[in-house]
């Protein structure tokens, strides 16, 4: 099953190695793992998609727990949840297809944020389904590059990971 | 008081109470070293290769409890001292290692003598830090010990680039007296719920057993232990790293488990109905065949480490705690229950494990023909009053050391379990006899396990640590022999040593004593008169049957109570 995983890990050089390394040393998956600052310069937060059984996610979620830097992390696929990805996508925008691939950004509640004589780059947030999906209305076909920026997500709620 | 990087370091150690420091020196780390050359209460030990500065360093955490420092230079030093941090990190074994590096500013030039050691040694430590400014050297120290030392010990890497430790730079130092880290907080109480969940599980077993491992020596909880196993009268076994937590001599004791564990307490394992796991972390030595691990059991495991439970086998109660108070407050729910250990059952199950114990499994020729190791180690252990601290390397001499040195206490048996690391043994036992200059230490090995190391023959004369090596001479890598025999039809790929090493004149040569044994009346008088020569460190070179097995053995993918035992030992007598 898919899992996102939030942490709060100390901003100290090295950190997302030591959380990447222990995947890699230990044949975890990774779908996808974001990390920025927060509004604490000290921390950083990170979102992890990964996938596995359940004695794997526990494993997952314990392993990390014991990296020096974790400051603090949840499942936060165990709660109700908020989950959101940012894609940029590159369409070939010529004849037909210049009204089509606008219309279906208005569709997706996309943006088109860069124009050319023959391409859009749309701007698109939602949950990997809906990002999919307008992957598929363009079509393969039509679509030079994609650029995603990996599963963000925060709990539903009062409750925030770092109170 | 205004110090340089490379005083703040000394200091530190000062006053971290550091009695020994390993190391060996190189252009990164010679700031620190002249600091070091201006003081006398840290003491340097100047190894002959940076591994056996870990090992030491590792053979005396093992043996006092405190940590091992270790101070090596950048490249080449740090990546030699890689086997030994991995070495102590899969035996959970408190170091702090201090690597020099490249100045700062010229990091990730390719540099000379420049690793990424940070990044290397990454998965095999607890933590590791770079220190990129001198101001925070001293915390960072601090932190490395705290590190090292609480919660499921291990190795901490501190890599010190030259210009922290410039001598022309002071700051204002002061050593932080505590240190507390919002990421990190290691002490963990066990819940009193599952504790209660653990005793009356434990109370109404009819067939228990109690598996302990190297937990219980780390988190000094072997008095704890016994206190608690003599109170329930159950049958105890001990893990590889386990051992000398419980009497061996002890006849609740029914010797090692796993791969080369007994007859009795593999089987044991295979038939208990209630199994008590503490500090132990069902490695796979251990285990066998997951599917079939203590088929009947409910199983309760006490562990420092939340990673450690349910990671290879699903546990009914875990314990999440420090060994020692989780312990301690169950002998205290056990002496207050009402309900008391089921006698009846009790003393069939201790008929049952009689019966297997009289199989004795350990048994081998004693005829005298040839010197067989499991003799030379029993004569050792008589001889040592099983008093000794015994180390040893990896293979079958470290298998029959733990089957046939009795360990009555703990921090006496000082092997590497988890990584497994032939060389391991001699500068492991400098380390131990430095801690405990009085004590007789020896190192098991064997002619293959020593040569990894052997360069500590010259630490071992430069600071009169006075140790007996005991070599089980059978001219092969035994345990890889040992399977191939069994598993590739005898074929001895490359297992055999052929340019026999005359080991006499190599102890001679470094300045020690150096004995040949080739006959079995000759093993106890060459025993004797080694340890008769107690300022002396003496090289016994035991030449051993080449043809001898360690047994039982659970081959791969076997289980508990598939084991395969030595010629002429039949189970289905026991049983009848």
């Amino acid at each position: 099953m898919r899992h996102i995983i939030s942490i709060l890990i100390e901003n100290e050089s090295g950190a997302l190695s030591r959380v990447a390394g222990l995947f890699s040393a230990r044949g975890y998956n990774i779908e996808s793992l974001t990390v920025a600052p927060t509004q604490d310069p000290t921390l950083s937060r990170m979102t992890l998609v990964t996938s596995g059984s359940d004695e794997i996610i526990e494993q997952i979620t314990k392993q990390l727990n014991k990296l020096i830097d974790v400051v603090k992390l949840i499942d936060i696929s165990e709660s109700a949840h908020i989950e959101r990805e940012l894609m940029m996508v590159k369409v070939r925008a010529v004849d037909g297809l210049r009204e089509e691939a606008k219309r279906l950004a208005d569709i997706f509640r996309g943006n088109v944020i860069d124009v050319t004589p023959n391409t859009y780059v749309i701007e698109i947030t939602g949950d990997r389904e809906k990002l999919d999906a307008f992957l598929t209305a363009v079509g393969d076909e039509n679509i030079i590059e994609v650029v995603r920026s990996g599963t963000t997500g925060i709990l539903r709620g009062d409750k925030g990971l770092s109170h | 008081m205004e110090l340089s990087g490379a005083e703040i370091l000394v200091q530190c150690l000062k006053d971290e109470g550091v009695e020994y420091l390993f190391g060996y020196p190189g252009g990164s780390v010679l700031h620190i070293y002249d600091a070091l050359f201006k003081q006398e209460d840290v003491k340097h030990i100047l190894v002959r290769h940076e591994q056996g500065a870990t090992h030491a360093a590792d053979g005396y955490a093992r043996a006092t409890g405190k940590p091992g420092v270790v101070l090596v230079t950048s490249g080449p030093g740090a990546t030699n001292a890689v086997t030994g941090i991995a070495t102590a990190y899969m035996d959970s074994i408190p170091l702090v290692v201090i690597t020099g590096q490249v100045p700062l500013p010229v990091i990730g030039s390719d540099a000379f003598q420049e690793a990424d050691i940070v990044g290397i040694t990454r998965p095999c430590v607890k933590h590791n830090f770079l220190v990129k400014d001198v101001t925070k050297l001293a915390e960072t120290l601090k932190k490395a010990f705290y590190i090292a030392t609480t919660g499921r010990p291990g190795p901490v890497v501190v890599d010190v680039p030259k210009n922290i430790t410039d001598p022309n730079i002071k700051i204002p130092f002061e050593y932080p007296k505590a240190i507390s880290m919002r990421s990190y907080n290691p002490s963990v109480k066990g819940h009193r719920g599952q504790i209660k969940k653990a005793v009356e599980l434990l109370l109404s077993a009819k067939r228990p057993m109690i598996y302990s491992g190297g937990g219980v020596i780390l988190g000094e909880a072997s008095t704890q232990l016994t206190e608690l196993t003599r109170l329930l009268g159950y049958p105890i076994t001990n893990t590889l790293m386990g051992l000398g937590a419980y009497p061996a001599t002890d006849k609740q004791f029914v010797g090692m488990l796993g791969m080369h564990g007994t007859y009795e307490a593999n089987m044991a394992m295979h038939e208990c109905d209630a199994l008590f796991a503490v500090g132990a972390r069902f490695d796979d030595r251990i285990t066998g065949k997951i599917a079939e691990f203590c088929p009947h059991a409910k199983i309760i495991h006490i562990d420092v480490d939340p990673a450690s439970i349910s990671k290879t086998v699903r546990v009914d109660i875990p314990v999440v705690g420090e060994v020692r108070p989780v312990l301690e407050e169950m002998l205290e729910l056990v002496r207050q229950s009402p309900t008391k250990p089921d006698t009846k059952a009790l003393s069939s199950w201790w008929e049952q494990i009689a019966r297997w114990r009289s199989l004795d499994c350990l048994a081998y020729d004693r005829s005298g023909k040839r010197i067989k190791p499991q003799y030379v180690v029993e004569q050792l252990w008589e001889i040592t009053r099983g008093e000794a601290y015994i180390t040893s390397d990896v293979g079958q001499h470290q298998m029959w050391a733990a089957q046939f040195y009795k360990f009555d206490k703990p921090r006496r048996w000082i092997n590497s379990g988890g990584l497994g690391t032939m060389g391991f043994g001699l500068p492991a036992a400098i380390g131990v006899k430095l801690a405990f200059p009085d004590a007789d230490v020896a190192c098991i090995t064997g002619e293959a396990s020593i040569q990894m190391c052997i360069q500590e023959l010259a630490t071992a004369l430069q600071y009169r640590t006075p140790i007996k090596i005991v070599n089980l001479n059978n001219r092969y890598m035994g345990m890889v022999r040992q399977w191939q025999e069994f598993s590739y039809e005898s074929r001895y790929s490359h297992s055999y040593l052929e340019t026999i090493t005359d080991f006499v004149k190599l102890a001679e040569s470094y300045g020690h004593v150096g004995m040949r044994i080739e006959k079995h009346e000759d093993v106890r008088p060459a025993l004797e008169e080694a340890f008769r020569l107690r300022d002396r460190t003496v090289f016994l070179d035991f030449i051993t049957d080449p043809t001898e097995n360690v047994y039982p053995m659970i081959e791969a993918g076997k289980a508990h109570h598939e084991m395969r035992l030595a010629p002429g030992v039949n189970p289905d007598t026991e049983l009848a």
